[in-house]
């Protein structure tokens, strides 16, 4: 996968990604438009699709809401880079199909170059700048449900 | 049935396992080692009104029906009554699903908040293997449950399998010793650890509460520091069952139970050692949860509301505590002083002992049992520029309304006092 890099910091919480005030609603394009519109009123707007978030710590803290990965996946986002997650997130972020990147590339990338990511060889290649990281990829089981595009069709298809 | 949440793990000879180990491998069928991923078998789940984003998925699955409708637990608090018409039909699709099902632990809006809701009605049991989809669903390790927050989706395949993959957390330790003075309570401890481990201090560790300070908490405390574990990014907090515990769950369960407990020389990653003793209130300013500082470096901020309720703080004890604070006193005009009782058991517990009354006559204005305000739904919303205290537990940045408002946080007596004064203030002095 390849796309533009958004750089964020660190404690990225899941009420800035996506406010409780818009979580009434369970359709996730009218959610998309609010994505980080508390943190970044620019992304909702100009995200393209297969753009990258590239932060540090405990991204996705605070809540279970599950609207946090599917807003920043309906709004184009091809995966997050972190140096770590906040563990809910992280589940449900691989649930809904969001690839997530345990990697700190916080030094590797500014906002608008170019990433390009393997997540099966765990390869992150700023094309850019050329420099190149390793990460660990994530158990063959974990990349399986990404495959599959969520849990929910991984199930469906394990069930039928 | 007896001690059905214990398993055999708690005799034999096996090697000595941390709390966490010993839940996770009853639940999985087989010794669980700290970093392992196991399948795990659920005891009980919870869902609030996100049930109807979980039955979304459930059906997209093409589920056919619930597991073990006896292990489910549906009920309403985010938004009671339904604050918009897309609520409402949330609550609706909900509703359809438990008649069709025939789920029998099904709690409309009237009962209250899910962490106060499920161990008041009996359903959470030490030792049980617990998963919510809220992040607070931490608060049961307060009955010394193993309960952690989880997401929609993946709540969906617990309904349609009962299991679900689980990380077998290390354990942090903190061993609390010394005495808690005046209004000092569990939200001040739990807010003092949070501000000294950060806000990703105890990432998907299960972390266990020990010692003198603990075993002097009431179980409302307890429930406090549990619920507050995930704040340092806790995977789960639990504190261990002892007479108190036995109490509380006298009359709300007929279940027999037995305490599952980390074996002495079972290994754990880090063990804090801290005496409370002189430990002052503390208040968590904008906009994270771990920028905490005693009260005396806060006070003279103002304040436009004070919230005291939620799953955190809005228990008996937090009630009380905060109409000894204001008994026969009155909240300046200037200040929105709001209370939400965390249950309908709490709140019938209020109006019948007058704490109601008299935080009516100070100029309270009750709502319903429920989230209330604080994550930002409705009942109490900021605008630009207000400024809030509140008893809840978070404070990021729109969290409660306007990105342009602020969120503290405080214990019970600390909201009070600062309601009193129109600014944040040191309730050791309002009580004097």
């Amino acid at each position: 996968m390849r796309g533009r890099v958004w750089r964020y910091g660190d404690h990225v919480n899941t009420d800035v990604i996506i406010p409780g005030r818009y979580l009434d609603d369970y359709d996730v394009r009218s959610m998309a438009k609010h994505a980080l519109e508390d943190l970044d009123p620019r992304f909702a707007k100009d995200v393209a699709y297969g753009d990258v978030i590239v932060a540090g710590r405990n991204f996705g803290c605070g809540s279970s809401r599950e609207q946090a990965p599917l807003a920043l996946k309906h709004a184009g986002v091809g995966a997050v880079v972190a140096i770590s997650f906040a563990r809910i997130f992280f589940r449900n972020a691989v649930n809904v199909g969001l690839p997530v990147v345990e990697f700190d590339a916080t030094g590797m990338f500014d906002g608008w170059d170019v990433a390009l990511i393997n997540l099966e060889k765990g390869v992150i290649v700023n094309e850019t700048t050329g420099r190149t990281g390793r990460f660990e990829p994530l158990p063959d089981f974990l990349l399986d449900i990404l495959r599959d595009g969520g849990l929910v069709p991984h199930t469906a298809k394990r069930l039928h | 049935m007896k001690n059905e949440y214990r398993g055999e793990c708690d005799e034999g000879p096996m090697e000595a396992m941390t709390f966490a180990q010993k839940v996770l491998s009853r639940a999985s069928g087989r010794e669980a080692f700290p970093g392992e991923i196991v399948s795990a078998k659920i005891d009980l789940a919870m869902s609030h009104e996100n049930a109807a984003l979980v039955l979304r998925a459930f059906n997209e699955m093409g589920a056919k029906e619930v597991w073990d409708p006896e292990r489910v637990v549906l009920l309403f608090d985010h938004r009671v009554p339904a604050n918009t018409i897309k609520a409402a039909e949330g609550h609706q699709a909900v509703r359809a699903f438990v008649r069709t099902e025939g789920l029998p632990h099904f709690y409309d809006l009237r009962e209250g908040i899910c962490h106060q809701v499920l161990p008041e009605k009996g359903h959470v049991l030490p030792g049980m293997l617990i998963v919510g989809t809220d992040s607070h669903t931490t608060t049961y390790g307060a009955l010394g449950a193993l309960s952690t927050g989880i997401g929609a989706t993946e709540m969906a395949a617990v309904w349609a399998t009962g299991e679900l993959w689980m990380k077998v957390p290390r354990t942090f330790r903190f061993h609390l010793t010394g005495r808690l003075d005046g209004p000092v309570v569990a939200k001040d401890v739990i807010l003092h650890l949070i501000g000294m481990m950060g806000a990703d201090g105890c990432d998907y560790r299960c972390v266990e509460f020990v010692g003198p300070v603990v075993d002097a908490m009431s179980i409302s405390g307890r429930m406090t520091m549990c619920n507050m574990s995930m704040e340092m990014g806790a995977k789960a907090g639990v504190a261990f069952p002892d007479q108190r515990t036995r109490d509380y769950l006298k009359g709300r369960t007929a279940k027999e139970w037995g305490p599952v407990l980390s074996d002495p020389e079972a290994e754990v990653e880090k063990e804090i050692d801290l005496d409370l003793t002189g430990l002052a209130p503390q208040v968590a300013y904008p906009h994270s949860v771990d920028h905490v500082k005693p009260v005396e470096e806060m006070t003279g901020i103002p304040v436009d509301q004070a919230v005291i309720g939620s799953c955190t703080n809005g228990r008996a004890e937090d009630l009380l505590a905060a109409e000894r604070v204001l008994h026969g006193r009155k909240v300046p005009d200037s200040v929105r002083l709001i209370v939400v009782p965390a249950s309908r058991e709490v709140y019938l517990w209020a109006l019948e002992s007058g704490v109601m009354a008299s935080l009516v006559r100070s100029g309270a204005v009750v709502t319903n049992p429920g989230c209330g305000p604080c994550l930002g739904a409705h009942q109490g919303l900021l605008a630009p520029g207000e400024r809030c205290i509140a008893t809840t537990n978070r404070n990021f940045r729109g969290r409660m309304g306007s990105p342009e408002s602020e969120v503290y946080l405080a214990s019970p007596a600390t909201v009070a006092a600062s309601a009193l004064k129109g600014q944040i203030a040191d309730p050791r002095e309002a009580i004097g």
